[in-house]
């Protein structure tokens, strides 16, 4: 059978050992998977993608062809994380959304950290997330970062670490509800047996977060989607429907006497609660970017009075930058006096000289990454780039050492995927989502992106990435 | 409600109206082709003058051939009302408002759209010209169109709660029909016989009983009346108000949708748009068929058409735009 053919070598498996062993958390599924056969193995993932297709979980490409409507790549293996090494990681995450929320509070209230010279202002001020007009703002029961994306990968030696924070409006978590509803069709054999724990009451979990924001009793909640050309509009109109609230674009919204109301077909009504899928800058034209056609004016001063809460807080992107993220070690220290628990990857800053020339060095073996960039763009990767495009990237660097830093290059975990007709290993990462209200929920799994390019780093969707469910077990 | 979403609730229902109107125009007539034993000289013009897309037609074809009304009509991109558009337009209205439908609505409508697509793709591929395609699979097509649209009312009717939303969606598909009713009616205005002796001819009834089928209506029409007679015929059309392709029927639904909509009773303050309907209906309940005929029979139908259009126009005014 094809997956005794499969070989990952010098490398951490998700499912084997570098003796070539399954792992434990694999056994039952590698055993299920062999006797299943290819054939009925192939046959259940082109179920699985006819049913992402008639489920409209789609997005469009704009090419040559004209307009082709494509499934995110949905990959039927999947990927499974043993409890023991879930119950370390929620630690690590809930401590970091704890520590990185104290940050927020700091930075836009007394700057103790700060005066205290743990982190060196211009940095905080050279950030483009640090926004001025956030400075002595207090949200609804001091909580910034309400929705978290925080991508992890595990190292050579199978050591997980966090790659980066994701606080403004990070996506994928309607990749993983439909993701698992599409298994439990696909293979409803694993879920009788295997005790795989459970993701369907996100929506359930994020409604009472928002609800949590307002003293208002059945308060009236949006989210705010940019609209429908939106590469993520499925997942805002997703989510909206689960949570059975409004979903709103920013052209249904009007600010009077400042406070938010919503364009209904019974006149205006006030709205308590918004979950923006819209970034900062422009949220409102009167408070930030003025040329924001998506945006509602007013609305920033409305929030600022109190009279509607928005998540994630507007000024939250300061402490996802890149060069921030090299902190927070350093944050987690300040604020809880402890130890990270899930270690960053080690980072060279471009700011400072000793890192710079490093990474001017040594950039054909490094990641190197805009401080502010995301979906894949703005970086190269060393080891796969030509000559010519490290001289180029160097320029880039030297012109603006403020917005670079760079990493080694990390040998991504993987996991056996179906190509074609084989099973080939290929990198993956995992995007676990973290709510803050009561209390700090941990979603048990998350996304697991995967380059679906042979020997490729690059998992975003935005670059041709796929997807796989995420079992935590037991 | 959003207003914008209750104006895409409304569209979206009458795209689906259109199209599932369209699919049936299209295979009665070709069904009609099929009994006629001689070919009768234009017998597909008057379906796009039906439509009132005569012009558009007449710009990109250059002649009524059953190939060319055919394609326009089904998956002519450049028409905006063809089948494939209509249904592009729908599942795009209904996703942007995904969040006021089930799941289930958006699945058959999902499944549906890209049927269509994929059926034009190969239509387009496999040269529709040739007439055997598009004699054997053209009526399958067509059906397989009607009964999606069919599945789609009954799901909504089953799986959304019967309020503002499903009201807007009513609205939309009456107001839709509504118009569609009156086109197929007048469509005998646009076929003309070879003679003024074939009044009454046996193509004469032939081609009413189509346009009967063309609005779904043989068989309830048989049940009330004996015989095939265009007078009974445009009353049951037009007056009946127990049939839901009526014009009347499709009024008192609408002003019912209205009236929940606005959560008025009769008699208290009211809007516009209800204030329209209401009196419409009031006057369509006193008419009766000979004054109509009297009139002109297509006179009348084009009245009731600006009537109709008056009324979208308030509930354009009163609901989505503010």
């Amino acid at each position: 059978m094809f997956i005794a053919d499969y070989s990952a070598k010098n490398i951490y498996d998700e499912m084997f050992s570098n003796e070539g062993f399954p792992r434990k958390s694999y056994d039952f599924v590698k055993t299920k998977m062999e006797s299943l056969g290819g054939i009925e193995l192939l046959k259940r993932s082109s179920s699985a993608e006819r049913a992402l297709m008639s489920l409209g979980i789609t997005f469009t490409l704009y090419g040559d062809g004209g307009e082709q409507e494509r499934i995110m790549p949905f990959d039927v293996i999947p990927r499974i994380v043993p409890s023991e090494e879930w119950i370390n990681i929620e630690k690590g995450l809930k401590q970091r959304i704890l520590a990185l929320n104290l940050f927020l509070n700091d930075i836009y209230g007394e700057q103790k950290i700060l005066k205290d010279k743990i982190i060196p202002r211009d940095i905080i001020e050279s950030s483009t997330g640090f926004l001025k007009q956030c400075i002595g703002l207090k949200p609804p029961k001091d909580i910034w970062i309400h929705i978290t994306g925080t991508d992890l990968v595990r190292d050579g030696a199978g050591a997980f670490h966090v790659l980066e924070d994701n606080l403004r409006c990070p996506s994928g978590v309607s990749y993983v509800l439909e993701n698992r509803e599409v298994m439990k069709r696909t293979f409803p054999e694993l879920f009788e047996k295997l005790n795989i724990r459970q993701v369907y009451d996100y929506p359930y979990h994020l409604r009472s977060m928002l609800e949590n924001l307002t003293d208002v009793s059945d308060p009236v909640i949006a989210v705010w989607t940019p609209g429908v050309y939106n590469s993520a509009y499925y997942e805002h109109s997703f989510l909206a429907q689960k949570m059975g609230v409004y979903l709103v674009e920013g052209s249904d919204l009007v600010v009077e006497n400042h406070k938010v109301y919503m364009k209904t077909t019974k006149g205006l009504r006030k709205v308590d609660v918004v979950y923006r899928r819209i970034d900062d800058t422009f949220m409102d034209p009167s408070s930030f970017r003025e040329d924001s056609l998506l945006g509602v004016k007013g609305i920033f001063e409305a929030y600022k009075r109190g009279n509607v809460a928005l998540a994630n807080a507007p000024g939250t992107g300061v402490a996802d930058d890149k060069v921030i993220y090299s902190y927070v070690p350093k944050i987690i220290k300040y604020y809880l006096g402890e130890d990270s628990i899930i270690p960053n990857v080690p980072t060279y800053l471009c700011s400072e000289d000793s890192d710079l020339k490093y990474v001017l060095d040594n950039i054909h073996n490094l990641v190197v990454k805009a401080a502010n960039g995301a979906g894949g763009y703005g970086m190269i990767i060393g080891p796969k780039s030509s000559k010519q495009e490290q001289e180029d990237f160097k320029e880039l660097i030297k012109a603006d050492p403020r917005n670079y830093i760079a990493q080694p290059v990390l040998n991504l975990s993987t996991v056996p995927t179906l190509i074609s007709d084989k099973i080939e290993s290929r990198h993956v990462d995992l995007r676990p989502f973290i709510l803050y209200g009561k209390d700090i929920y941990v979603m048990p799994g998350g996304l697991t992106r995967v380059a679906l390019r042979k020997g490729s780093l690059v998992v975003n969707s935005s670059q041709g990435g796929g997807s796989k469910d995420t079992w935590v077990l037991g | 409600m959003l207003s914008r979403v209750a104006e895409s609730v409304f569209w979206m229902n009458r795209y689906i109206e259109r199209a599932e109107n369209y699919s049936r125009f299209i295979d009665v007539n070709h069904q009609l082709s099929l009994d006629l034993n001689e070919e009768v000289p234009n017998q597909w013009l008057p379906l796009v003058h039906t439509t009132g897309d005569y012009e558009l037609f007449a710009k990109k074809y250059s002649e009524p051939s059953p190939v060319n009304v055919i394609r326009f009509m089904t998956f002519d991109e450049e028409n905006p009302n063809s089948i494939f558009q209509c249904l592009s337009k729908a599942r795009e209205n209904a996703r942007t408002i995904r969040e006021n439908i089930s799941t289930s609505m958006w699945e058959v409508l999902n499944e549906f759209y890209l049927y269509v697509k994929d059926y034009r793709k190969l239509y387009l591929e496999t040269n529709g010209e040739h007439r055997d395609t598009l004699s054997m699979g053209l009526s399958d097509f067509l059906s397989t169109v009607r009964k999606s649209c069919q599945s789609f009312y009954g799901c909504s009717d089953a799986t959304i709660s019967h309020d503002e939303v499903w009201n807007f969606s009513l609205l939309g598909r009456f107001l839709e029909r509504a118009d569609k009713t009156t086109r197929i009616l007048d469509m005998k205005y646009f076929i003309l016989l070879p003679s003024v002796h074939d009044v009454g001819s046996t193509l004469d009834l032939l081609q009413w009983l189509s346009l009967l089928k063309s609005a779904s209506a043989h068989e309830m029409y048989n049940r009330r009346y004996k015989k095939i007679d265009p007078t009974d015929i445009a009353e049951f059309l037009i007056l009946n108000d127990t049939f839901p392709r009526s014009i009347i029927f499709c009024i008192q639904e609408m002003q019912e949708a209205l009236e929940k909509i606005s959560g008025l009773k009769e008699g208290l303050p009211r809007n516009s748009a209800q204030d329209a309907t209401t009196v419409y209906l009031n006057k369509l309940r006193s008419e009766n068929i000979k004054s109509i005929f009297d009139k002109g029979l297509h006179e009348y139908l084009d009245d009731i058409q600006i009537e109709l259009n008056q009324i979208g126009s308030k509930i354009v005014e009163r609901f989505f735009t503010n």
